[in-house]
């Protein structure tokens, strides 16, 4: 039985996998560099209007932090689950402070 | 370094194991030490407080004194008193209920332990370095910004360093569940008090982030000149309330929810039956975490939120009411049927309920927003929060110790002292607390150190000191009692109450690997399955093997200590800048420790196969 399982091919399985988690990684990797330069670029020649500057500026942020903790730091891996609740419990409990903060403390 | 265990140790030996050690059965002792002995100093306090009130215009303590007293009985209660006492039960039990053989960072289990100490040491150091700090527990901004003395800088330090001690804690407790469990324990075989263990540890996760936070703009508006909570250079006072209560509401649930655990377990075990609505209870404990943290502008319906924003925190307040309800109506179907055996830790057990419940009555009537506007700040406000904290916490930590006190030191402790302590300590409790519900009704304002006579108070007032010194007695019954136990207790065995979870499958005390061979569970109660199919002991999911072992290390202590010491200078360098040695010096001794424990390898040590099978079973 266990002559049959060639060690080859488990390698080769692996080494399949972890070529295109490596491809994911540097994709990732590049379009953040690449979202940091738009975001830099944007205010830098003050091309746009404040107004749209500030959104924009944001929602990069936010994909950011979403590649972070996929690709980064493994969230879409099995196994992450209660990480992921955890992290994702942790942004419910700053949200609802901050929105209440801003709502009924300084509007 | 196992061998160690079986010698005969002088003094310095057993203080130097309990400095060093990592081992969570012996850092839980050091926490039940710890709490026990801030538990015994506010209470102290608190019979100071009922003095002064025991008549009309009393003079047994001086206003600025009296400040003193209700805003250092209430910090050491709830921080260094409930808090390490539960996470004192937490650290001796969980790791056994999951069929683990330690916390999954046993160092920072000790650096924990030790920021806690310190922090209450520190804390408490304010009664003999010119005043304690005299703002309140909550210490309200601009009260504790305008507050004379180092007494608030005390609080701020104090709290900030045992605060991270808990957090450190929490974190711990948390990877410990999600990693450690046992082969077969999946996350709904787990026993109740471990769930609620994890549940509070996030709680504690999420909470205590919001309290540092608010400490550190107090402490830099009090020592750096900033101006976070000064409405004259634009800051909003109101944040402060906003910080400490987002926190603070959350740690009310810490302190409750272990209880709630360890009642389950109880009840269960002295019903003999399977704990009713196992799943709504782990579901009802998640559900009161999340809306734990929806509802704390409850304690601030009087700033003047306006009506929408009150209307909402009211609503989310009365909807903790339904899982609390499913919890206690479980525990009443557990017990219904069941061949129920009353001793101390069932009678305590028995004795929250009512009380329990009469709290969260009170606590929906003051949720009520408009009702509230005539509770705000009254004895009312005292007698419900004595009811949920001491009816809830304070029961629930004696429970727990009656329950647990056989596996922690393998001797039991007496009954009858167990039950005369008890009766009178329920009957001092109702004594002093019922009647401030009347008071707070009648007007009598909290924190005020004087009443007047003839306006209706001072009877109430008089039963209520009575009743404290009922407390008082039935407190120092159980202190007895502990003497009693250590010195000729009895030495019931690994299983005296016919347990059904794990922690009775080992010995009494466990060993300090815990399980020989980690266990099989296959299901919920691992050791009543087992029991109910005649074979009495857990079966092995392991062949023997070598057991991994962390090093003990001082370390903890050195971090703590320089902490400790960092804080006196932080205090007093606003006098004289010479303190900024004692700031320099702390800090060194901290990091200095820390870098050591981050260059130096400890890679612990392994206890051999061999010695395992010479060791008798």
């Amino acid at each position: 039985m266990t002559d049959n399982t060639s060690t080859n091919k488990i390698d080769s399985f692996r080494k399949q996998k972890a070529k295109e988690e490596m491809k994911k990684q540097l994709i990732t990797f590049a379009l953040m560099i690449g979202f940091t330069l738009i975001a830099f670029a944007i205010v830098a020649t003050e091309a746009m209007d404040k107004m749209f500057v500030v959104p924009i500026l944001l929602i990069l942020a936010l994909v950011q932090v979403g590649f972070q903790f996929y690709y980064f730091m493994h969230l879409k891996d099995k196994g992450n689950e209660m990480p992921a609740t955890m992290i994702y419990g942790g942004v419910w409990a700053a949200i609802l402070t901050i929105v209440t903060l801003v709502v009924i403390t300084w509007w | 370094m196992s061998i160690a265990a079986t010698q005969k140790r002088g003094f310095g030996s057993f203080l130097w194991d309990y400095l060093t050690t990592v081992d969570h059965k012996k850092i839980a002792h050091l926490y039940l030490f710890g709490g026990g002995f801030f538990f015994l100093l506010g209470g102290l306090e608190a019979m100071f407080i009922r003095i002064q009130l025991i008549k009309p215009e009393n003079d047994f303590l001086s206003a600025g004194l009296y400040n003193e007293m209700i805003t250092m009985h209430g910090t050491t209660m709830i921080f260094l008193a409930a808090m390490p006492l539960l996470l004192g039960l937490m650290n001796a039990v969980m790791p056994l209920q999951i069929g683990a053989r330690d916390v999954a960072f046993p160092f920072l289990n000790s650096l924990g332990f030790w920021l806690f100490m310190f922090g209450g040491i520190l804390l408490n150091c304010s009664w003999f370095l010119g005043g304690a700090p005299d703002a309140g527990w909550t210490s309200y901004a601009p009260l504790s910004i305008q507050s004379p003395g180092h007494g608030v800088d005390f609080y701020v330090l104090g709290l900030q360093i045992s605060g991270a001690g808990t957090l450190i804690g929490g974190i711990n407790f948390l990877v410990t569940v999600v990693t450690m469990r046992a082969p077969g324990m999946t996350y709904m075989r787990m026993p109740l008090f471990t769930w609620a263990t994890f549940i509070t540890s996030v709680l504690i996760l999420f909470a205590f982030p919001a309290l540092t936070v608010g400490l550190f703009l107090l402490m830099f508006d009090r020592m750096f000149g900033s101006a976070f909570f000064d409405v004259a250079l634009g800051g909003n006072s109101i944040i402060w309330q906003h910080l400490f209560w987002i926190f603070g509401h959350p740690e009310v649930y810490i302190l409750i929810l272990p209880a709630f655990g360890l009642f389950s377990d109880i009840f269960s075990t002295f019903s003999r039956k399977r704990l009713f609505g196992y799943t709504a209870m782990v579901f009802a404990t998640m559900l009161i975490a999340f809306l734990g943290f929806m509802v704390w502008a409850h304690h601030m319906f009087t700033v003047g939120l306006g009506p929408v924003a009150n209307s909402i925190f009211a609503i989310a307040t009365m909807a903790i009411a339904v899982p609390t309800g499913i919890k206690i109506f479980n525990w009443l179907a557990t017990m219904w049927g069941g061949s129920i055996e009353i001793n101390s830790a069932m009678l305590w057990s028995l004795g929250f309920i009512p009380t329990f419940t009469i709290g969260g009555m009170t606590g929906v009537m003051l949720g009520s927003s408009v009702a509230d506007y005539q509770y705000h700040d009254t004895y009312f406000v005292v007698a419900h929060f004595h009811y949920v904290i001491v009816g809830g916490t304070v029961f629930g930590i004696l429970a727990g110790l009656h329950y647990w006190w056989p596996k922690m030191f393998g001797r039991i402790l007496n009954e009858m002292m167990g039950k005369i302590s008890f009766w009178i300590f329920f009957i001092g409790f109702h004594l002093t607390f019922f009647v401030q519900h009347f008071l707070g009704l009648m007007g009598m304002p909290r924190r005020y150190w004087v009443f007047l006579e003839d306006q209706g108070l001072d009877m109430g007032n008089l039963v209520s000191t009575i009743g404290a010194f009922f407390m008082a007695v039935g407190v120092i019954v159980f202190l007895i009692n502990i003497i009693y136990t250590a010195v000729k207790g009895e030495k019931p065995g690994d299983d005296p109450w016919g347990g059904r979870t794990l922690e009775w499958a080992t010995a009494s005390p466990p060993v300090y690997y815990n399980f020989k061979q980690l266990p099989l569970v296959r299901g919920l109660d691992p050791l009543w399955i087992e029991k109910t199919e005649g074979k009495g002991k857990m079966t092995p999911a392991e062949p023997v093997g070598d057991i991994h072992m962390p090093n003990s290390s001082i370390l903890p202590f050195m971090m703590g200590l320089g902490f400790f010491i960092a804080g006196i200078g932080f205090i007093f360098q606003v006098d004289h800048s010479a303190w900024l040695i004692a700031v320099y010096a702390g800090m060194a001794t901290a990091i200095g420790s820390m870098l050591i424990r981050s260059l130096k390898d400890d890679h612990g040590y392994h206890i051999h196969k061999e010695e395992l099978e010479r060791e008798a079973d």
